[in-house]
């Protein structure tokens, strides 16, 4: 069911090579390729919507769940729904992420909404990665919605990427924070040709002790055109950092607008954001090792982006 | 041996007028030899030095490289040739580690214990360094310290040294003038290094001085450091008169 085509995607957006450890719910061309659920993580199917529930114990640790979604085919376009219960003290890896491989000429379009119920002092990693490929003239098209609920002490780590062959994104991240939560965001993003990408983000610190630090690293190529915007929303003794780092090629147009608000006299918000071409001392340190202006670029942009 | 023949780096002042960064120097290093060039700031030496990696072009004048004409080629192209040099300001890189940069200047992956030897040669404490990152967490003296550990790792025929010492600590500095002694004493490679500091032209086998882009003096060491010392020395005689 699951060809070697397909974990080539599944390689790129999960980093698997084969049937992964652990709970895992495959999704290709909008049906189940795949499920499997363990003692402490257990998966279902939504009855009323397409997506699945995963419910993860209390106390569960170092699990991993994994649940990417594979397009093979051209003119497929999906909303699917997925819910995260994480339950108290968990603290444990979630992989999702999104391949098109769309060689027709019809759009292909997956739009997650993902929603994340994050118990008292639990920890999760979650990483979503998108990937585009195919040669049709199909776009490809990948919009997700992640909706974030940290309860007291809950801590997550979100990192999303998307370096490649993605023409259009919307991305639309909010996280509610309680009491002492704590929110690490890391965006990173390679837009090139003619692709969209948008990511606006809303983080409200309601909690007192609560903390976020969002990292948004971006590379715009050829006629590209970046949105970025970022909200911290201090309404507590809190602290917030958002820092938006651009690089700008060939005709790319970027757009960086974070914002900071605060409703209490003890939040502690902070922005930084720069768009800028690559430094020229950089270039030339690297070709003083060797390399041409081009292999140059390519190692400044794969640090940047790491 | 790297051979400069009337060089010369003119550009345009604000006022319109042409400046002479450069004026009409000529130059050799034989292979293996040891030169620091001095004087006073805003000399041209560092344009002379950047003259030779490639990065700015000369107005008039030629490089020779191992008799290979070198005046119009790429920073890529003389880097190919054995031409290295380390900045006196290094730029930072973003999300690249201190080893990853090692690696690239070395040409292929380095061991974990080689990248070490480099940095303690600078006088890092290795482990602490290897999986950093280059940007803007490390200090000024800290990343000058592993442009130097690149530029020994890159190993070049020839390796120039823009102001080794500039913002480096005093225990630092000790251990790279130890480090330029070896590499000196093994006499592989040549070596231009511009510096201020007497104990690196203690080192070296020759003295060039350049001022108001133009060399004042250029001989063996042990002619040239006398008289630079008595100049300073007179400039402090001055300063007790003036009192």
């Amino acid at each position: 069911m699951i060809s070697k085509m397909d974990f080539e995607l599944l390689e790129q957006i999960a980093g698997l090579h084969e049937i992964p450890a652990g709970a895992y719910n495959i999704r290709k061309n909008s049906e189940g390729a795949g499920r499997h659920s363990t003692e402490h993580i257990v998966i279902t199917t939504k009855e009323d919507k397409p997506g699945i529930d995963v419910y993860i114990k209390p106390g569960t640790k170092n699990e991993s769940v994994h649940i990417p979604v594979i397009i093979t085919e051209a003119g497929i376009t999906e909303t699917v729904y997925n819910d995260f219960h994480i339950g108290e003290d968990a603290d444990v890896l979630i992989v999702a992420g999104c391949g098109i491989h769309n060689a027709g000429d019809d759009k292909s379009e997956h739009d997650g909404i993902h929603r994340f119920f994050i118990g008292k002092n639990a920890h999760v990693k979650y990483v979503e990665k998108h990937y585009g490929e195919g040669d049709g003239r199909g776009e490809r098209i990948m919009n997700p919605t992640t909706i974030l609920e940290l309860e007291e002490n809950a801590v997550c780590e979100l990192e999303t990427v998307q370096i490649k062959g993605v023409d259009s994104t919307i991305r639309n991240t909010t996280a509610n924070l309680a009491q002492g939560a704590k929110i690490i965001v890391t965006e990173r993003l390679m837009t090139h040709g003619n692709q969209l990408a948008r990511s606006d983000m809303e983080v409200n610190l309601n909690g007192e002790g609560s903390s976020a630090q969002i990292v948004s690293r971006s590379v715009g190529r050829d006629q590209s055109q970046q949105i970025f915007n970022p909200r911290a929303v201090g309404n507590s003794a809190c602290a917030a950092h958002i820092q938006c780092d651009s690089i700008i090629m060939d005709q790319a147009k970027i757009r960086s607008i974070p914002e900071i608000a605060a409703n209490h006299a003890q939040a502690q918000i902070v922005h930084e954001a720069a768009i800028g071409r690559i430094n020229n001392d950089q270039l030339v340190k690297l070709m003083s090792f060797g390399m041409d202006e081009q292999e140059a670029e390519e190692v400044i942009i794969q640090g940047f982006l790491r | 041996m790297l051979e400069i023949k009337d060089l010369s780096f003119r550009v345009d002042g604000d006022a319109g007028q042409e400046l002479e960064i450069i004026d009409n120097v000529s130059l050799k290093v034989e292979d293996g030899e040891f030169v620091v060039v001095t004087g006073p700031n805003g000399g041209g030496k560092s344009t002379l030095a950047r003259l030779v990696m490639g990065i700015e072009q000369p107005t008039d004048g030629t490089i020779l490289w191992n008799g290979q004409d070198i005046t119009h080629l790429s920073v890529t192209e003389r880097a190919r040739l054995g031409v290295g040099y380390a900045f006196q300001q290094p730029p930072r890189f973003k999300g690249l580690t201190v080893r990853k940069l090692l690696s690239l200047a070395y040409g292929s992956a380095l061991p974990e214990d080689a990248c070490c030897q480099y940095l303690t040669d600078v006088g890092l404490c290795s482990k602490d360094y290897l999986n950093r990152e280059l940007d803007s967490s490390l200090s000024g003296g800290e990343v000058k310290r592993i442009e130097i550990a690149t530029l020994m790792a890159r190993n070049p025929a020839l390796a120039i040294f823009d102001e080794p010492e500039a913002g480096i600590d005093l225990w630092s500095f000790a251990m790279l003038v130890d480090t330029f002694q070896k590499l000196h004493e093994k006499g592989e490679n040549s070596m231009m290094i511009i510096s201020h500091q007497e104990r690196i032209m203690m080192l070296a086998d020759r003295i060039v001085v350049i001022d108001h882009g133009r060399i004042r003096s250029d001989g063996p060491r042990n002619e040239i450091l006398p008289t630079l010392l008595g100049e300073f020395a007179c400039e402090c005689d001055f300063k007790g008169a003036a009192k």
